[in-house]
This record gives C-alpha cells, structure tokens and sequence, in this order.
C-alpha cells in the first residue's frame, strides 16, 4: 500500500487533516439531508474557532512549554480589530476581498500585541509568564469596555471615557461603544471559511513542529540551559512560537465575532481563557489532534448534556486536577510503569507476546 | 485634603493585598509553586465570616477565629491531596492543577451558596475619626485593617526568624535538599508554611468584605490576582516585599479610581506588574537568583 511508504509523522498528520475533512463532509451531508437541528448548525461555526484556539494554544503549552492565561485576549484583540475592519470595508470592496482583509488585519493586530506582550515576558521564567498572559486578557478587557471608536465626514474619532465625549457629527457612525461593543454585524462567517480556518492552522502549526525551528523549540522546552549552549536563540523562538500562536488565536476571533450579530469584550474574559487550556489538556498536552477532538467534544457535548450545565465547570475543574496528578505525579508514573510490567509478565507467561500498540503523535 | 483621603483609602485596600500577598509569597519562597487557589480561600474564609457572624450573630473576633481554623484545614487539605503528589513535576503541571483548584472551590462555592452576591456585614464596629473639622474621616475599617496589617507583619517577621519552625521555612526557601539532609521536615513545613497563609487569607477576606461588602463566589479571584502582582512588585519570597509591594498597588489603584478612570484601574494595576517585570524582574526588595547548570 502506498501509505507503508509514509512516514510516520506525515501518516499522523493526514489522519488529523482527514479527521477534518471527513466531519466537515459529514456536516454537509447531513445539512442537505435537512436532518441537522439548529442549535447543531449554530455551533459549527464556535467549534471551528476553538478548535483553532485550542490547536494554537497548543503550541504555546504543549510545544514551548509555557502557560498562557490570555489566549482570550489575542481572541479579542483579533475579533475587534477583524469587526471594525470589516464594518467599515464591506460598503466600499467586494465582500470577499473585505473578509480576506478582516482575517488579515485581526490575526496581524493579534500577532503584533503577542510580540509587544512577549518581549519583555519571554525573558522570564513559566509562573510570571502565566501571571502576565492573565493579567494582558484583563488589561484588554477594560480597555475594549472603556473604548469608543466612531468615524464621521472628519475623520476617526476615539474616546476612552464615553460615546459623547467622541464628539462625532450626527452622521456620524459608531463602531465600538464601550461596554455595549459593536452591535449590527452583517455576518459574514460560515463553516467552510470556518473549516479551511482550521486546515491551515493545522496546516501550519503541524509544519511548524516538524521544522527546525519547531525541533529548537522542544529543545527550549525539555531543557533550556541546554538549548542555549548548543547556540539556540531562546528568546526569539519562543517569541516566534508566542507570534504564531497569537496570530492564529486572532484569526480564531475574527471567525467567531463575525458569527454574531454583537461583539462584547465581556466575552473574551479569563474563563474563556481557561476553557482553551481545558481543550489543551484534556485533549493531551502536546497533542494536536487531541486538541482538535478534545476541542470539538467539549463545544458540542453540553449543548446535548444542557441539564448538566451546572456542574459542567466542576466538572472540568475536576478533570484538570485528576488529569494533572495522574499524568504528572512521579510516583504515580512509576506505579503505572509497574503495573504495565506485571502486566506484561503475565501475558508473555501466557502466550506468544502480543504486538506493541503504535504510540500516537 | 480629599487625595489624603484617598491615600488612607488606598492604604487601607493595600493592607489586605498585603495580607494576602504574604500567603503567595511565603508559599512561592517555600514551595516554589504559584498557589493559584489562595484568591479562592479568602472567599470560602469571607463565607464562613458571613454566615457565623452576619447570620448567626456570633462575636466578630470568634467568627474570625473559627474562619481562620476552616481555612488553615482547606489549605492544608488542597496541599495534601492536589499539590504534594507533584512536588516533583514540572511547573507547568503544578500550575495547571492550582488552576484547577481554584476553579473548583468557585464552582463549589457557586453551587452552595448560589452565585447571587450577598452583602457582607463589617465586622469592625469602630466609630469613624474626623480629622480637620471633618474634612478628613477615616473609617474604622481602615483603621483596623492598617493595624491589623502591621501587628501580623511583625509578629510574622519575629516567628521566621526567631522559632525553629521558621529556621526551617527559611532553610527550606533556601536549598529543599540540603534542608533534608541537615533533618528538616519539608513536607511539614511546607504544610504549615500552607496553614498561614491561608490562616492570614481568612483575616485577609473577612477585612476586604468589611469594606468592600458585596461577597459573591468570584470575589477572591481579581484580589487574589492583585495580591500576587503586589508580590512580584515587593520582590516574590520576601516578606516586607510584600507588604510594601501590597501597600503601594494600593494606592497606585485608589489614586488611579479618583484620577484617571474607574474602569481602566484595574489595567493600570496590571501595567504597573509589566513594567516591574521589565525594569527590575527581581521587584523591589528581591534577591537576585543566579540559575545554576
């Protein structure tokens, strides 16, 4: 077969593209069967965006081996640059061209505050990293709720106190008001744009580890002294791991915002940024595809689950906590290496030995 | 006059920062971990004052004590069963699971007592000082939370230096190993470094809701998350970092509430954390950690 000729990492990584492309066909074919409920169809544009936050924030913990708390953040510096973008572009271009431009400018915009967010960060060791990532989500939270962005015949105007204070013409045009956010959305998202968003963040992202650069940045990860002795730069890949995952993070924004008909900074709080980090972990840090499954699920499952909503948080809270000590604790890998030892014995008592399973990338 | 008062006002929410900046701090010097669920803890501590005290009528200083004991036990608690079996792994793992803690005791806070905000009776029933002819009113509040800042500042200085327990925090902070080797019980004091600080997390909530008197399950999150940055200012691993790093994050938000915007206070407190981190990385009062291969 030609597939035996495959690497290993290419065969994973088509089963990841085809995992995608088989639901995004699955989909299709039940919306032409007019079989899909509506809270279903609803969701398939949220599944895709936080299928491509959960993958880019991915690269961030599982790849470079730092925690980022504010993914929400470049989430929102994306949706709202994207919005604003496209509000004032889709009278004046085709509306193709005004969509390509929002993707642009958010996942550019995004990727610009990862780079003045990660320079003086990277610098640092994981726990300030985590603590300043929380506390860049905060701080653009309430300046996307103090914000008020208008244009007029005159020009733009900008205001951080309230819509009065803009002082716009009368002919004026909101664009952003404040904690209201911007309201009147012509939606332009749809699921295809939503599943081509996701093959090229795997696209990327997966190429991106297998790279160079990609193998220098687990280098940084597994042991950071000794990255740096063999003549890696640190901080600029990290920073470029940080960029990447901003930018896609920002496209994940544009995506979303663009479902809606209003766009509020609320949002893009830090328990949506902790929600991401539940996709990641659950899905197995490190592990893209997981991610994108884990990511997925977890959107769908408590549309369908809806008497569970209540405890879903707990729950999650829970998973994290059990996850992390049973994955992580030494003791606990030692005991399960045991295990699988004793295991073993027994069975190559029993019988011919069994095939090793393949262990999944 | 009227930026005096502000000053007092910020002061005296710098207190409780500090109050709860010691907890992080004590336990980021001697575990080497961020306990994101300290936050958490002043609220459950905050939830036992205002049932004790606000519903049962219990004498204020009882109801604190009996706080402090709930909150020393889940501290204590949280450390045995989430953080202990990963004393070892990587942080980002240990992280993960603070995280993760912290989210529960919300979701169970919620849970238990719904997440409609309750509105919290001071328990400080000093009368308010007018200075100046009444221009300047300090309230009790402010009064009691400085003092009781200080008083626990000292008396927390004097047991790290002066008791075996706290030779032993203090070697611990210093080498984990060779603390061992020289015949300290790490695991111990680990969990007593945990017992006070949650003890201070309980003072610390019981002060904060006496001021600011809303309390819901959220409440100890964006205090909690001010405090560390209040450490990291001071220097994270000192004790007078702290106290110094909470009263000044303090005031810089008071003053910034009355000048600059109500709104953007809190993203002013969170710059001042990037700018910190980018001038001086050690914070104020930090000693300089040389990594070693």
């Amino acid at each position: 077969m030609a597939m035996k000729h495959l690497k290993k990492t290419t065969k994973s990584n088509l089963i990841t593209f085809g995992i995608v492309i088989a639901f995004y066909l699955v989909v299709q074919l039940l919306s032409m069967l007019g079989v899909m409920t509506s809270s279903f169809s609803g969701q398939l544009i949220p599944i895709c965006a936080y299928v491509i936050l959960a993958v880019s924030l991915n690269l961030t913990v599982g790849v470079l081996g730092e925690l980022s708390l504010g993914h929400a953040g470049f989430m929102s510096v994306g949706a709202f640059s994207g919005t604003v973008t496209w509000m004032t572009t889709s009278q004046i271009m085709p509306s193709w061209l005004a969509l390509l431009l929002s993707f642009v400018v958010g996942g550019a915009m995004a990727g610009l505050f990862g780079l003045i967010i990660g320079i003086p960060v990277l610098r640092l060791s994981g726990d300030y990293l985590a603590i300043v990532t929380l506390a860049f989500g905060e701080i653009i939270k309430n300046f996307m709720n103090t914000c008020y962005l208008g244009y007029d015949a005159s020009g733009i105007h900008f205001s951080l106190k309230d819509s009065a204070s803009m002082g716009l013409a009368a002919d004026g045009t909101v664009l952003i008001n404040g904690a209201m956010g911007v309201t009147g959305i012509n939606k332009a998202s749809t699921f295809t744009i939503g599943i081509v968003l996701v093959v090229l963040t795997l696209a990327v992202i997966l190429n991106l580890v297998r790279s160079r650069a990609g193998r220098a940045i687990t280098a940084i990860r597994d042991n950071e002294i000794a990255a740096q002795s063999i003549g890696i730069k640190i901080t600029s890949y990290k920073l470029m791991a940080f960029i990447v995952s901003a930018v896609f993070a920002g496209l994940a924004g544009v995506l979303y915002s663009l479902n809606f008909s209003t766009l509020v900074a609320k949002k893009f709080d830090y328990n949506t940024s902790i929600l991401i980090l539940v996709f990641v972990v659950l899905g197995g840090i490190g592990n893209l595809r997981g991610s994108v499954i884990a990511a997925a699920l977890l959107t769908v499952l408590p549309e369908l689950l809806r008497s569970m909503n209540d405890y879903r948080m707990l729950i999650y809270a829970i998973l994290l906590i059990v996850m992390m000590i049973f994955n992580q604790s030494p003791q606990l890998i030692a005991w399960r290496k045991q295990i699988a030892e004793k295991f073993k014995a027994r069975k190559d008592k029993k019988g011919p030995k069994p095939e090793q399973p393949k262990g999944v990338v | 006059m009227q930026f005096l008062s502000y000053l007092i006002n910020g002061i005296s929410l710098g207190s409780v920062y500090a109050l709860i900046a010691l907890g992080y701090t004590m336990v980021y010097g001697i575990a080497k971990m961020l306990n994101f669920a300290h936050g958490d803890i002043i609220m459950i501590g905050s939830y036992v004052v205002f049932f004790t005290f606000g519903s049962f009528g219990l004498n204020p200083i009882v109801s604190i004590l009996l706080s402090m004991v709930v909150c020393t036990v889940l501290g204590v608690t949280v450390e045995r069963i989430a953080y202990r079996p990963l004393r070892e792994a990587p942080s980002l793992a240990v992280l993960i699971t603070a995280i993760g803690v912290s989210y529960l005791l919300q979701q169970v806070a919620q849970l238990v007592w719904s997440s409609n905000p309750k509105s919290f009776s001071s328990v400080v029933s000093l009368k308010p000082i007018s200075l100046f002819g009444g221009s300047l009113v300090i309230s009790g509040e402010t009064i009691v939370t400085i003092a009781a800042c200080i008083v626990i500042m000292v008396a927390l200085m004097w047991f790290i230096n002066n008791t075996p327990a706290g030779h032993a925090m203090l070697a611990v902070s210093e080498d984990r190993g060779a603390a061992q080797l020289m015949g300290v019980n790490v695991n111990a004091t680990i969990s007593l470094t945990f017992a006070i600080g949650s003890a201070l997390a309980a003072i610390a909530g019981a002060l904060l809701c006496s001021s600011y008197p809303t309390l819901q399950p959220t409440t100890g999150a964006m205090p909690g998350i001010k405090a560390f940055v209040a450490a990291v200012f001071g220097g994270i691993g000192s004790i007078p970092g702290a106290f110094l790093g909470g009263i000044l994050l303090g005031v810089i938000e008071n003053l910034s509430k009355a000048y600059i915007s109500t709104q953007l206070s809190d993203a002013i407190v969170f710059l001042v954390l990037i700018v910190v981190l980018l001038v001086k990385p050690t914070g104020l009062l930090g000693k300089k950690i040389n990594v070693k291969v």
